[in-house]
């Protein structure tokens, strides 16, 4: 077995734009969930409307970049919008299912075969990244990160996809700790309390349903961008449970928690998958094959929500006060 | 002391988890050895054009599991124009000189008569090769397609007919769902995968060589005792530990996938028949429909009501529903709370289980994901219905069932589960306690 290859392995993960994607994803769910207590399970959704927001318009009347981008992010919003106006209403476990019942509504209308000359059907959409590549101003060639090598294209989109990680790491930091953060943090400890006080609680749901959201969504185009392709297969449920898992995994209600635990969910998914890979390969485990150290991945992956949610709900980075179930 | 009982609760706990996944290797691999069905591989084509080709699109062409030959299929793309005729074993392949998108056609003028595409087969469809030197497209027959006209009247009965038995279907695994939340508060999110393992235990016994009459309700005892196992491994102690409704909702996300994913590690990801999957369909009147959706219909309606007698009769069934208004009064007046939890888990389980067999034969098939792909419909129905209401379980998932089926006259059928979603929605925002649900239960 190679360690060494392994930890490589595990490290070009940690870089990789699918994990910058993730750390969006869980920082829009940190947003609805760790501040403000709303119980998203649409999360696969938002990032689904955005990719094909993204999408759609570039392949459909071959808008360009810019406008394609606001129109992902405006169906974002309408999309939350609409998920909000039902729900924010009532309680955390309708909110749960309502959104996951509309990110499968988003599926099952981009799969249906009646919408195939727009959505792709299951097929998805592909070649629509080439406006956002022809803006790369990086030279042809290879580059270095550390020990990773990689092509232009690919250092382009690692650090688009990062920088945009950062910024909304600061953005969320700064709407959190403004008064408007406070009021939000009010709402997940005590939603009355902060209606006595005379703000707008329904008002204030919105506005972050509709933040996270476009994170979500944003996090939905970076995903698309390296594969060049879009499907529909991609944005299920378990997209969302995975988000929940790092999102967990790194802590709620901090900033840098979804960032972090999105890194390690992968990381630990590479290295789990190079280990038991390794361990085939060499004769040591005989009785599974290939196909099932991928499931067993999974699996790990059920029982680590299950224990992180018993044992540290707040994760590595978060403070157990801040927890509004605890 | 304390932190000693705290410990060995926990590894109690975590023990019990181990033993839920022990069972299910000890289920599963029986099935997946005697599973391997014994499908045509591509090679035993003759003779295949484009032979020399490594790059390939195959597929097989079976009509109601008798492969077909003499079909002709051709692909065209990138300037080449394959052609193949599927052998005696039904499968097809073509060789082509490069990977990329293909149109590949069936020539539906060498289908036999009477036998016809099933509806939503694209014909001709376009197929891209992705990573992989062998592509496989399939294209599924019906014999429904080349229908005799019917009148809209007897096409909606049919379709309510059907939709009644999906419903009640639906129904068995909702009720379930309802007395759990209605007793300790929780929105199980595992009850799709309570459903899968009743369908992969009726399969796993009935490859054991038992009959249908030992398999069957052999499950459903599985299924019970999955629902114990749960509740005294898992949800008893986080009760204890006075776990949140939401935390111990996202501990249920966890379990439904590790429970998914052991069953696809085991069972994989095709879809297998049980015995007695293909029914005669039965004319009654003007309604034809197949033997199992009716037998499916009756089974369940029975069993709801024995369900809705032991509940209004027995004296466990008041205590239920003591505790499902107000367990801390319940506890108060001296019925067990925890144990009549643990009974609404082991009838949870059962009626999940059996839900999951009725569900094999409707859709038809058993796969890994089947628990999943009705999930969404029964927490539908019980939010139709009301959430904690056991009569409204019924109604909503009625309803849903009814509404799923009979929507297909006007809808795409990729689209029938969507059309009940939606309605699940609106009803909230019109009626967010459900139909039979109580004010108060909205917070």
């Amino acid at each position: 077995m190679d360690f060494a290859n392994i930890l490589l392995g595990a490290f070009t993960e940690i870089i990789s734009p699918t994990t910058a994607a993730y750390a969006l994803a869980a920082l829009g769910l940190a947003v609805h969930f760790g501040y403000t207590g709303l119980l998203n399970f649409g999360q696969a959704g938002f990032m689904a409307v955005g990719a094909y927001g993204f999408a759609i318009p570039i392949l459909s009347f071959n808008a360009p970049l810019p406008l394609a981008l606001l129109i992902a992010l405006l169906a974002s919003a309408v999309f939350a919008v609409i998920l909000g106006i039902p729900t924010l209403r009532l309680r955390a476990d309708y909110l749960a299912i309502v959104t996951i019942a509309a990110a499968e509504i988003i599926r099952y209308i981009v799969t249906t075969n009646s919408m195939t000359p727009v959505t792709g059907s299951a097929n998805g959409l592909a070649a629509f990244t080439g406006s956002f590549y022809a803006l790369n101003p990086i030279p042809a060639g290879s580059y270095s990160l550390g020990p990773v090598s990689m092509n232009e294209r690919d250092l382009w989109i690692r650090l688009v996809a990062w920088s945009l990680v950062a910024l909304a790491c600061l953005l969320v930091w700064m709407l959190i700790r403004s008064p408007w953060g406070r009021v939000l943090k009010g709402i997940r400890e005590d939603e009355n309390a902060v209606r006595a006080l005379g703000k707008n609680v329904y008002a204030y749901k919105m506005q972050a349903l509709v933040i996270g959201g476009l994170l979500g969504s944003l996090a939905g185009i970076i995903f698309t961008l390296p594969r060049d392709a879009v499907q529909p297969a991609n944005y299920g449920t378990e997209l969302t449970f995975y988000l929940y898992t790092a999102l967990l995994l790194g802590g709620m209600s901090t900033v840098l928690g979804p960032v972090l635990g999105s890194m390690i969910f992968w990381a630990i998914l590479s290295v789990t998958q190079g280990l038991l890979y390794g361990a085939i390969e060499s004769g040591y485990i005989t009785f599974i094959t290939t196909t099932q150290a991928g499931q067993i991945r999974y699996i790990l992956v059920g029982v680590a929500l299950m224990l992180l949610m018993i044992f540290r709900p707040q994760g590595i980075l978060g403070n157990k006060k801040e927890l509004s179930f605890a | 002391m304390v932190r000693t009982s705290a410990l060995t609760r926990y590894l109690g706990m975590l023990a019990a988890v181990a033993a839920m996944f022990a069972a299910l290797l000890l289920a599963a691999p029986a099935a997946s050895a005697t599973t391997a069905t014994p499908d045509a591989s591509p090679s035993a084509t003759s003779p295949a054009p484009g032979a020399d080709y490594r790059d390939r699109i195959s597929g097989v062409i079976k009509n109601e599991g008798t492969p077909l030959e003499g079909v002709k299929i051709t692909a065209t793309g990138n300037g080449y124009e394959g052609e193949a005729v599927t052998g005696a074993n039904g499968s097809w392949s073509i060789g082509v000189p490069q990977q990329g998108a293909y149109e590949v056609e069936l020539d539906e003028s060498t289908l036999p008569d009477g036998v016809a595409l099933a509806e939503g087969q694209e014909n001709p469809r376009t197929v891209t090769f992705a990573n992989t030197t062998n592509i496989t497209t399939l294209f599924l027959l019906g014999e429904g397609i080349v229908l005799q006209e019917e009148s809209f009247g007897s096409l909606l009965l049919e379709r309510a007919v059907a939709g009644l038995s999906f419903g009640l279907l639906l129904a068995l695994s909702a009720v379930g769902l309802s007395l759990i939340f209605g007793t300790t508060g929780l929105t199980n999110f595992a009850h799709g995968e309570m459903v899968t393992l009743g369908a992969i235990l009726a399969f796993a016994f009935a490859s054991l060589g038992m009959p249908l009459w030992v398999a069957l309700p052999l499950a459903v005892v599985g299924g019970a005792a999955f629902g114990y196992v749960q509740d005294a491994g898992i949800w008893k102690p986080l009760r204890r530990r006075g776990t949140g409704l939401v935390p111990m909702m996202i501990v249920s996300i966890g379990l439904a996938v590790a429970v998914r994913y052991t069953v696809l590690f085991f069972f994989g990801g095709g879809t297998q028949q049980l015995p007695g999957s293909q029914s005669p369909i039965l004319e009654l009147g003007p309604v034809s429909i197949p033997r199992n959706t009716l037998v499916s219909l009756i089974v369940s309606l029975a069993v709801i009501l024995v369900v809705a007698l032991l509940l209004l009769r027995t004296r466990i069934g008041k205590a239920t529903r003591a505790v499902a208004d107000n367990p801390a009064l319940a506890a108060a007046s001296g019925i067990d709370v925890d144990r009549v939890i643990r009974l609404v888990w082991v009838i949870g389980g059962a009626l999940a289980a059996m839900g999951g067999i009725l569900w094999a034969y409707y859709r038809p098939g058993v796969s890994f994901n089947m628990g999943q792909q009705i999930l969404l419909l029964i927490f539908a129905g019980v939010t139709l219905g009301g959430l904690g209401t056991v009569f409204g379980a019924l109604v909503g998932s009625v309803l849903v069932g009814l509404f799923v089926e009979i929507s297909t006259l006007w809808l795409e059928a990729d689209l029938k589960y969507v059309g009940a979603l939606v309605i699940m929605i609106l009803v909230l925002l019109v009626r967010p306690q459900g139909l039979l649900g109580r004010r108060e239960r909205i917070g």
